[in-house]
């Protein structure tokens, strides 16, 4: 390619062979967001569906309450925001719970031999070859007041009554927890397996213990790997309604739920769940550009 | 055991992992303020030993004293020593001054003691105009400074040198070495040297320290490990030698007389542990003039010559078979003998020496 013929050919050839990729984006991505965009500018129709004419309402209704008929003042409306809030804190928690597991986990493969570490990894992708719905419905079944971990400590005597575990933040959170773990535990993986480790001993050298190194040394340097397992947990636990809908209660409705419910049967209102998703998304690209902004500070270097 | 002037005592020092041993029961004394270098091939356990006085191996046997005290179980944060890593080991999210403050931080300096600290270590090598850099923005020659500069910082008892110089390129290397000879007498404390580049060794040393195969073979300064070698192990990795072998006649006093091969009767200094009967005879090829054919030490047939530069290398088979190489200065003057042609070889003064094994 470094003639400058061929590189030319390629050249004029680079724009035909981006093309699929930019198709794929284009018709999976793009235009179902562009879609959302101009939905969530239109006026509902009571039985699911639009009317193309445009309106704020969508936005009005996540922001501000005009009481029953819409005609007073308007003042906040804490109902959505409030499920956003929750929704975020959650999600952080299950981001937090899954990196205290998940970096020592990562840690504990990458410094396996290399023969054994394709093994451990296996393991830890075993769970994703059932589907995600099938997996919380279990768990759901593992925890639930009849369940079999009841039912084991009751017998055992451990317990005298049923835990309670079902319908409570603690069962989203573990609901969560298990389905993003894996994204966590690759990426710092994939950081941990390319740390020097005579970076360690350097530290050591220059009178570091091991609390010290881990803080000063090693965090900082897998940082990137650590920012992205926390990224692939966070985003899509925010979005998350399987875990909150099947091991929640009421009081655990979160985002995901929320946007569901616009677009199933006949109660719908897509406009209202549009917004809510740009919205959403709004939230999710200002984490991302928090991230890519890091990343950049990272290559500089 | 240890007189004052030991920086480094190593005492019967064995390590074993699992069945295999990387030191046979080493022991050694590195004085204060001496440029000290462990010389060897790969896997003869010179940075096994190096290791261990950093604290980064448990030794299986043996002691390590530093300046006198025992330092074995001592973690290697809590050694006073410090390392400069064969790939450097600088952190990449620090800048230079970051990095060479660590370990002064860590240590318990204050932060203006410390920075005054950084900024002498940076001037001294040279460092001034790059301290607010990322190791990841300098040139591996840089860098090697910065690993000095973070490892000296601390003002360690010792300084460790694990073949620091072994990613810089030829002509870096050979000014980096008077550049850490002359860092060494500046700071005035012992640097402990690892590499396997027996022209590094001899140039930078006080004393070398020679090691194969987990014992050490001979230790002396550069000019007793090349003229006067104890064993064939030492003469051969210590620049260029002809082994021959040869009759042991008689030996008394150091001198040993043995006949060449064509059965000339030869005087020369034998390690002291030499008996009577066969013995090798190591030559140094630069040591060797050529003469007619019939007034030299040996007789040689000329096989042919390869032009070096400096020197130009003959080969020439003796009359037992056995092959030899001679170093002819490459002068104006210089005469090389045909392919072919029956030569003379005279052996100069201090030009063989008897070895034992």
């Amino acid at each position: 390619m470094a003639g400058g013929a061929s590189s030319r050919i390629y050249e004029g050839a680079g724009l035909k062979l981006m093309l699929p990729s930019w198709l794929v984006i284009g018709i999976f991505l793009l235009a179902p967001v562009a879609m959302m965009a101009v939905y969530s500018f239109l006026t509902k129709e009571f039985r699911g569906g639009v009317i193309w004419e445009f309106s704020l309402a969508a936005y009005d209704q996540f922001f501000f309450d005009r009481g029953l008929f819409g005609d007073e003042a308007p003042t906040i409306e804490w109902t959505y925001i409030g499920i956003f809030w929750r929704s975020i804190w959650q999600a952080g928690l299950a981001t937090l719970a899954c990196l205290l597991i998940g970096f020592p986990t990562a840690w504990f493969i990458a410094t396996r031999d290399p023969k054994t570490r394709s093994i451990w990894l296996f393991l830890v992708t075993i769970p994703y070859w059932v589907n995600l719905l099938i997996r919380t419905v279990s768990m759901k079944f593992l925890i639930r007041d009849t369940g079999p971990l009841n039912e084991f400590l009751l017998a055992l005597g451990v317990i005298d009554e049923p835990l309670g575990l079902i319908n409570t933040n603690f069962a989203v959170q573990l609901g969560l927890f298990y389905s993003y773990l894996p994204f966590m535990v690759l990426p710092i993986y994939a950081a941990v397996e390319r740390y020097d480790f005579s970076l360690s001993e350097a530290a050591a050298d220059l009178y570091s213990g091991t609390w010290t190194t881990l803080r000063l040394v090693i965090l900082p340097v897998v940082k990137p790997g650590i920012v992205a397992g926390c990224i692939l947990v966070f985003v899509p636990s925010l979005g998350a309604f399987l875990a909150p809908d099947l091991l929640g209660g009421a009081k655990t409705f979160m985002i995901g739920s929320l946007i569901e419910e616009q677009f199933k049967g006949s109660a719908g209102n897509w406009p209202f769940g549009a917004a809510a998703s740009m919205i959403l998304l709004t939230i999710v690209m200002c984490v991302l550009l928090v991230y890519a902004r890091n990343q950049n500070k990272g290559e500089t270097r | 055991m240890t007189s004052p002037d030991i920086a480094v005592a190593v005492d019967r020092v064995i390590k074993r992992y699992g069945s295999v041993t990387a030191l046979h029961g080493v022991s050694l004394d590195i004085r204060e303020n001496e440029f000290f270098t462990l010389l060897g091939p790969s896997g003869c356990g010179k940075t096994t030993l190096l290791r261990a006085i950093a604290g980064f191996e448990d030794v299986t046997e043996g002691r390590i004293l530093l300046k006198g005290q025992d330092l074995t179980g001592l973690p290697p944060h809590k050694r006073p020593v410090n390392t400069v890593f064969q790939q450097y080991a600088l952190f990449p999210h620090m800048t230079v001054t970051e990095n060479v403050m660590f370990g002064l931080l860590r240590k318990g300096w204050s932060r203006p003691e410390a920075e005054r600290r950084v900024r002498d270590v940076l001037h001294l090598v040279q460092l001034s105009d790059f301290a607010a850099r990322k190791p990841g923005q300098m040139s591996g020659g840089q860098q090697q400074r910065v690993a000095l500069a973070r490892a000296l910082a601390p003002r360690p008892e010792v300084l460790l040198l694990d073949e620091p110089l072994s990613a810089l390129d030829l002509k870096l290397r050979q000014a980096v070495r008077m550049e850490l000879k002359a860092l060494q007498r500046e700071t005035g404390i012992a640097f402990i040297f690892v590499t396997h580049d027996q022209e590094e060794a001899l140039t930078m040393s006080d004393r070398i320290a020679v090691m194969s195969a987990g014992r050490v073979q001979q230790v002396g300064s550069p000019r007793e490990i090349y003229e006067a070698p104890v064993n064939r192990f030492v003469a051969d990795f210590i620049g260029e030698t002809n082994l021959l072998d040869v009759a042991v006649q008689s030996i008394s006093a150091g001198q040993a007389n043995v006949l060449l091969p064509g059965n000339h009767p030869f005087t020369c200094p034998a390690a002291a542990v030499v008996e009577p009967g066969a013995g090798h005879l190591s030559v140094r090829p630069e040591r060797i003039s050529l003469c007619p054919e019939d007034q030299g030490h040996l007789r040689a047939t000329v096989t042919g010559h390869t032009y070096l530069g400096t020197d130009i290398q003959l080969h020439v088979v003796l009359v037992d078979g056995e092959t030899m190489s001679v170093r002819l200065q490459n002068a104006e003057t210089t005469l090389v003998p045909d392919t072919g042609s029956v030569i003379g070889l005279k052996l100069e003064t201090g030009a063989a020496r008897l070895l034992a094994d």
